[in-house]
């Protein structure tokens, strides 16, 4: 399988975006988020669509819608939190104009499945190095603001107390989340984006209460899901991003359901089942 | 020098003004009981100390200076809103996260930081909460969690909001004690609120009453009478003192105990723990 060089492509975006996404989704999760990975992917298509328009490669026209809109997020903050009717708008909205591009691009219609479910089997040799870029970038501005970040998201009144600004690191965060977002959307596509950037996540977090421990299982899990679904899309021939979204799911399943084995980590397991 | 100075201190939250040329003096060293009706301004009072909040007109002084953002001299323990974030981490990396929170880099607690979040658990009896989940630990453990959290980094003052919130009298005694004994250990000067004085009693070295934009600060005696929570409350007050307890009462009914509780039915006591509002 990896005589191939589409599927050593494959592997390698998989790679990067899985540890991203793996990694900034922790914290998402963490903050409660994860409706705005969604959303940014969506602006992401409007981005993506517009790019085509007007000749520009569509990574670069979601780096810079998504990136825009989380800014625009943080920003707003808490003032957008309780909107979820403007927010399902802006989403509506924001597919309604991809679409609408797509229409004047008639020649680029194929390319609408690409956008929206991903082909990472697509993925060429420029692609992924502008990939590897954009994680590099994000990961080292998601490590300089991680322990302040970590502080406003867990304890949001202490924090500004002691000086944290709250919501300067919700701005800087959704722009890391942005640039993880657009990634993401490479591999599985800007519907999908939850099942990397929120599946491997919230199944780390059912498994460790320790945050360093957490964030290498949210990255070991994301790349284990991308891996493994390239894998099975190569011998079933079905969609990379089925198999990856299954995964992704079994997985977090896995984490929520009560263990049947010895009593006293079954019991454990129920209590925690009804936790949530 | 003291530990907290208000001088002609008038605060506004929005249009509604809180606080309208206030002056009071707390000592080193003393734990200070702060209450007030639903909205009388006792979050809004420690938000100010913490230099939070812009003040219209005055002063406040902490330790001598001049209240700014990010005194690392005060230890601060927010009301509890909701649940809270994180459920699945464990107590330690939650207080991880506070222990140079400030500081830009990897959250990786040093061993500096890992003596810190092992002295404050000693310090509130928690040593056990650092490897549970918050989700499973209770109300009265998640108290002490949030004490440990304000005890970081060795504050001199502690504002501790409303830690007797939806605990039961039994918890509700635990959190006091340990409070005090905290207070004592380590010489700190204490603000305390809560909606109800007796719990207190034992603890306090004096009262600060909030309400009607003014306060009142002196010792019990001198400060739970008709006369000046009349004033406080802008309505007829009585105090009616029974078997060591003190009833603050309007009309009839128990103003202190019952202002979040008749609402959904439960006596004095049995209110189910839910169904409690945050105040302002």
């Amino acid at each position: 399988m990896l005589d191939y060089d589409f599927m050593r492509n494959a592997f390698a975006a998989a790679m990067v975006v899985a540890i991203v996404s793996g990694i900034v989704g922790y914290f998402l999760v963490l903050r409660g988020q994860t409706f705005a990975g969604h959303a940014l992917a969506h602006v992401g298509f409007t981005g993506a669509t517009g790019a085509v328009l007007i000749g520009i490669a569509p990574l670069w026209g979601m780096v810079a819608a998504t990136m825009v809109a989380g800014i625009g997020m943080g920003i707003m903050g808490e003032r957008l939190a309780q909107r979820d009717v403007a927010i399902g708008l802006v989403l509506a909205l924001a597919l309604g104009l991809g679409l609408l591009f797509l229409h004047f691009y008639t020649a680029f219609a194929a390319q609408a499945a690409t956008l929206l479910f991903g082909n990472v089997l697509a993925v060429d040799v420029g692609t992924i190095r502008a990939l590897l870029g954009l994680g590099v970038v994000s990961l080292a501005l998601l490590a300089v603001i991680s322990r302040p970040l970590l502080f406003a998201s867990l304890q949001p009144e202490v924090a500004e107390a002691k000086g944290v600004s709250p919501r300067l690191y919700s701005v800087l965060f959704l722009a890391i989340v942005a640039l993880a977002t657009a990634e993401c959307a490479q591999i599985v596509g800007v519907l999908l984006v939850f099942a990397l950037m929120v599946g491997p996540a919230a199944a780390a977090q059912r498994l460790t209460g320790a945050v360093a421990t957490g964030v290498l299982l949210s990255a070991l899990l994301a790349l284990a899901e991308a891996w493994l679904g390239i894998t099975l899309a190569y011998y079933t021939d079905w969609p990379c991003s089925f198999w990856i979204t299954a995964l992704s799911a079994i997985v977090y399943l896995l984490t929520v359901l009560p263990r049947p084995t010895a009593a006293g980590i079954s019991r454990s397991a129920t209590c925690r089942g009804r936790s949530t | 020098m003291n530990a907290i100075d208000l001088r002609d201190v008038s605060i506004a939250v929005g249009d509604r003004v809180v606080f309208d040329g206030i002056g009071l003096s707390i000592a080193l060293g003393e734990f200070i009981g702060v209450l007030g009706a639903n909205g009388a301004g006792k979050t809004t009072l420690m938000r100010a100390i913490l230099g939070l909040l812009p003040l219209r007109r005055g002063e406040i002084r902490v330790l001598g200076r001049k209240a700014t953002r990010g005194n690392a001299a005060i230890g601060y323990m927010p009301q509890i809103r909701s649940a809270l974030p994180g459920p699945r981490l464990n107590g330690r990396d939650y207080l991880a996260g506070v222990v140079d929170g400030h500081r830009l880099g990897l959250p990786m607690a040093g061993k500096a930081g890992r003596m810190e979040i092992d002295r404050v658990l000693d310090l509130v009896g928690g040593r056990d909460l650092a490897n549970r989940p918050l989700a499973e630990i209770s109300g009265g453990e998640r108290q002490r969690l949030l004490l440990a959290q304000a005890l970081i980094g060795r504050p001199r003052v502690l504002l501790l909001d409303e830690p007797l919130i939806s605990l039961d009298p039994r918890h509700q005694g635990d959190v006091v004690e340990l409070v005090k004994a905290v207070q004592v250990e380590l010489s700190a000067t204490v603000l305390f609120s809560a909606h109800e004085l007796n719990p207190l009693l034992g603890a306090i070295d004096r009262v600060l009453y909030l309400g009607n934009g003014d306060v009142a600060l002196g010792t019990v005696d001198e400060v739970i009478t008709a006369p000046v929570l009349s004033r406080l409350y802008g309505a007829e007050i009585e105090v009616v003192r029974l078997r060591g307890r003190i009833f603050v009462m309007s009309g009839g009914s128990d103003v202190e105990c019952c202002a979040h509780r008749h609402d959904i039915g439960g006596g004095y006591h049995t209110a189910p723990r839910r169904g409690e509002t945050p105040n302002a």
